[in-house]
């Protein structure tokens, strides 16, 4: 193999000192040469072991190897019939724990880049004069989607594709879920997440802001008033956990979900422009080390923080970001204390918070989560001066929905309760997938569950005389 | 988009807008509340249901004028939209039936008084209401209160109406005499809610408070809304906003609200300048 075919083409990168300024997005895209290189790179596997790495089975290959011949049209047209939100994937899928990390080529040189080829192709296909044509509904039974994260979004396109009539209720005032609250623009901009969604206008599906339903309205509504057939839930997993430790209720203390709500879906880093504010300090910290500190700690040091740092109570082996994105928080300043555990937060007498004191911890058995124990070192607190932390411990499915809706079960952790792993809840007519299911997870496996059950509603629906 | 069917100034700074919202007035009980934005790159704002009415679609609110978001939302006019309007949110009211229930209110907290003072009376509830202001011309919606309530007090600073001092004042005469509550809930400024806690507080008269933290989603997903309750950290969104008066941490509360006073100046500054120039233009 020719040295230069060793390695993954790599992905122009805007500069790290200037990129940490602003929220333009840091990943520049492949050229066409670029492209038409790593697609080279793939070996057309008779095995592609790569397929089975990725939560939806696109066929990577395939597509790959249509972006060699030269034939986008074609390439776009595999991938999306797969994946219906390639160019969010392409972006923010964790790539290395999936189909990347199986590839043949990675086990003697680095894996192809299916990750950056997919959002190449995408990228071309949003460039290209209008993709879907405006369409009609074609069936009499209605769907109703509650929720406009990835889950429901393409669980809508697919119905809409199938000739449903479908509505989206979603309780913000814009759609997009997580895409559009939680992932910064530096990583995912609005203006991808817009177009996908456009596509699903054009498609026919009507979107609803501003309706909770469970409060708004209510589940059965849906059905006894409104006459929709089926109803899909993808209300993901939006509620943020504290530490309960004491001092959480200072000023300047964030969950992360509030601090990127409020510079994603509010735009606060561009106050007073904007008519949201938010608070930023010089020293800034984020507790915990996963996809959501990273997000938070660089927004911060985008939006004027001097110093940012990532607190966590296990070692950079435990990390649970992607690796790409704790690299490009390394490269924008951002300073990682391992095997460190916040015990109190401590303030001044306005409310603000001044600090944190922190343990040291070392690493013990491996606990449930299968990973080393940390545990608090004897006599090792100190205190970390801070003017800002945001909490980034983790998200379970928001209880607003289920509480209210007789019939509809969750487990211990609030997830929905599924028939025999369908996508079927524990209510007739009622589906649901993504992370009001699983949990928080991922973009993909969200966005495969709406696919999965846009399938077994049309399934279900064929099978009733009507 | 609801759009305004009616406006009523009720003082300089407090205006009452009636909007059609079919979905929110079916589903709304008294001690919910709306958010809403009012223009693009605008903020969500909490405001309390005043009033609503399923068969006409209809809802009522009452907004006070502290800043940007509602300030421009105190210019709107008949015919305009609103941009965004969530609800209803939070947990209605729950009064246990049968007893005496003295509603106190202060600023807006008069408005939110309205629908659930006059259900509690269709219910069979005795029912007082006192509101307090610092001059009469300050009191709301003291007609509308008089309709749905058995016996309506009125407490200003200066005498220049009804009872002349504290509302806290008047309700320790109440609980002293015949009348004494079995039930009291309070919406206004935090400082006159911390009062009546205070006053209520080991009488064993079951006392509610509505806080008002600041919001965003009013969903439960941000968290910002958080309030002490006892030992429990509560989404005043999602769990309230009326709590127990008795175990709210109200010094975390106001203090939980001046986070923002700096950069709310410099937005209202600046508004003020845009709203004024627009009117000289015009
Ligand atoms: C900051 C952050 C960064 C992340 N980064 C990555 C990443 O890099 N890669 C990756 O793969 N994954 C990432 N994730 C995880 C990923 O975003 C989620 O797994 C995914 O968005 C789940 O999709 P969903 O459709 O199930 O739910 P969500 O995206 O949570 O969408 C749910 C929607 O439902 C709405 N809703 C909730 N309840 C109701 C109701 N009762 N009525 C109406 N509407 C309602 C919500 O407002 C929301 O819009 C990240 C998550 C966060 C928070
Ligand atoms: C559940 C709930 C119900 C409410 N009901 C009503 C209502 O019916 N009518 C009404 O007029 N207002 C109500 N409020 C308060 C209202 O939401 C705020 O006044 C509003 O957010 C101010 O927005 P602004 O942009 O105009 O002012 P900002 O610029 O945000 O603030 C201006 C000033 O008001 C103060 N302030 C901001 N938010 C609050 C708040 N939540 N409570 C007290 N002071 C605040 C600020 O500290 C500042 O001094 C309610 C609040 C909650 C949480
Ligand atoms: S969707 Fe994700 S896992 Fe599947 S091929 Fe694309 S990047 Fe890989
Ligand atoms: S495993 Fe790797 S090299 Fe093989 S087909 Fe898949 S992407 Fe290509
Ligand atoms: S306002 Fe966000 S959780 Fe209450």
């Amino acid at each position: 193999m020719p040295a230069k075919r060793i390695k993954k083409t790599p992905m122009l990168e805007r500069n790290a000192k200037l990129r940490a300024t602003d929220f333009m997005e840091v990943n520049e895209g492949y050229s066409k040469a670029a492209a038409a290189f790593e697609a080279e790179r793939c070996l057309r596997c008779q095995d592609p072991i790569c397929v089975a790495g990725c939560p939806v089975h696109i066929p990577i290959p395939e597509f790959i190897h249509e972006i060699a011949a030269g034939n986008m049209p074609r390439a776009a047209e595999i991938l999306r019939s797969a994946n219906p939100l390639p160019a969010v994937c392409g972006r923010v899928c964790p790539q290395e724990d999936q189909c990347e990390k199986v590839c043949h080529m990675a086990k003697r040189f680095k894996p192809v880049g299916i990750g950056y080829l997919e959002r190449y192709v995408a990228d071309w296909e949003r460039a290209q004069p209008k993709s879907e044509d405006a369409k009609k509904p074609t069936r009499s039974q209605r769907i109703a989607v509650v929720g406009a994260g990835p889950a429901g979004l393409v669980c809508a396109g697919d119905l809409a594709r199938l000739g449903y009539p479908v509505t989206i209720y979603e309780g913000l005032h814009a759609p997009g879920g997580v895409l559009r609250y939680g992932i910064p623009e530096f990583r995912l901009p609005n203006e991808i997440l817009d177009w996908e969604i456009d596509q699903l206008r054009a498609l026919g599906v009507e979107i609803v802001c501003n309706v909770v339903v469970g409060k708004t309205l209510q589940l059965d509504d849906l059905f006894d008033k409104m006459g929709y057939s089926a109803v899909f839930i993808g209300t993901g997993a939006g509620l943020p956990k504290f530490l309960g430790i004491p001092g959480e209720n200072f000023n300047g203390v964030y969950s992360a979900n509030e601090f990127l709500t409020r510079i994603n879906l509010m735009q606060s880093y561009k106050f007073p422009e904007t008519d949201t504010p938010l608070y930023i300090g010089k020293r800034v910290a984020v507790i915990g080390a996963g996809n959501t500190a990273m997000d938070a700690i660089r927004s911060a040091l985008r939006v004027g923080a001097e110093k940012g740092m990532s607190i966590y109570r296990r070692s950079q082996k435990e990390m649970t970001a992607r690796v790409e994105e704790y690299h490009h928080a390394l490269e924008e300043g951002v300073e990682f204390h391992w095997l460190t555990n916040p015990i109190e937060i401590i303030g001044n007498d306005k409310g603000m918070v001044t600090g944190v004191k922190c343990a040291r911890m070392e690493l013990g058995k491996q606990d449930e989560s299968g990973r080393a124990r940390p545990i608090p070192i004897k006599g090792s607190e100190f205190v970390i001066p801070l003017d800002n932390i945001v909490l980034s411990l983790g998200n379970s499915p928001n209880p607003l929905l289920v509480n209210n809706t007789p019939g509809l079960e969750k487990n211990k952790h609030g997830c929905l309760i599924m028939k025999n792993d369908t996508p079927q809840t524990s209510k007739k007519w009622v589906y649901a997938g993504g992370d009001a299911v699983t949990g928080a997870a991922t973009v993909i496996l969200a966005a495969g569950a709406g696919k999965d059950a846009a399938a077994a509603i049309h399934k279900d629906l064929s099978e009733v005389v009507v | 988009m609801p759009k305004i069917i009616e406006k009523r100034v009720l003082t300089p700074i407090t205006k009452m807008f009636r909007f059609d919202a079919p979905m929110i007035a079916s589903a709304a009980r008294p001690g919910q509340f709306v958010i809403l934005r009012v223009r693009e790159g605008g903020e969500r704002i909490p405001l309390t249901i005043a009033d609503f009415d399923a068969k006409s679609g209809v809802v009522t609110i009452v907004v006070q004028e502290v800043g940007v978001t509602s300030r421009i939302l105190g210019a709107h006019k008949v015919g305009d939209n609103i941009l965004d309007v969530l609800g209803p949110l939070g947990e209605p009211a729950h009064i246990p039936p049968g007893g005496h229930v003295v509603g106190i209110g202060g600023g807006f907290g008069s408005a939110a008084l309205w629908c659930l003072m006059r259900e509690l009376k269709e219910r069979g509830d005795r029912t007082t209401v006192i509101l307090g202001a610092r001059h009469d011309h300050l009191l709301l919606l003291i007609d509308e209160l008089r309709e749905v309530c058995d016996n309506l007090e009125l407490c200003t600073d200066d005498g220049s109406v009804g009872f002349k001092g504290l509302v806290t004042e008047r309700l320790q005469q109440l609980m002293d005499g015949p009348g004494k509550p079995d039930h009291v809930i309070a919406i206004g400024p935090m400082p006159m809610m911390r009062a009546i806690a205070n006053t209520t507080r080991d009488t064993g008269i079951a006392t509610q408070v509505s806080m008002d933290p600041l919001m965003i989603d009013g969903t439960g997903m941000c968290g910002c809304c958080r309030v002490s309750v006892g030992d429990d950290v509560k989404f005043a969104c999602v769990d309230g906003p009326l709590f127990d008066a008795a175990k709210v941490d109200f010094d975390e509360a106001v203090k939980r609200n001046k986070m923002y006073v700096k950069e709310e100046k410099l937005a209202a500054e600046r508004q003020q300048k845009i709203m004024e120039e627009a009117t000289h233009a015009s």
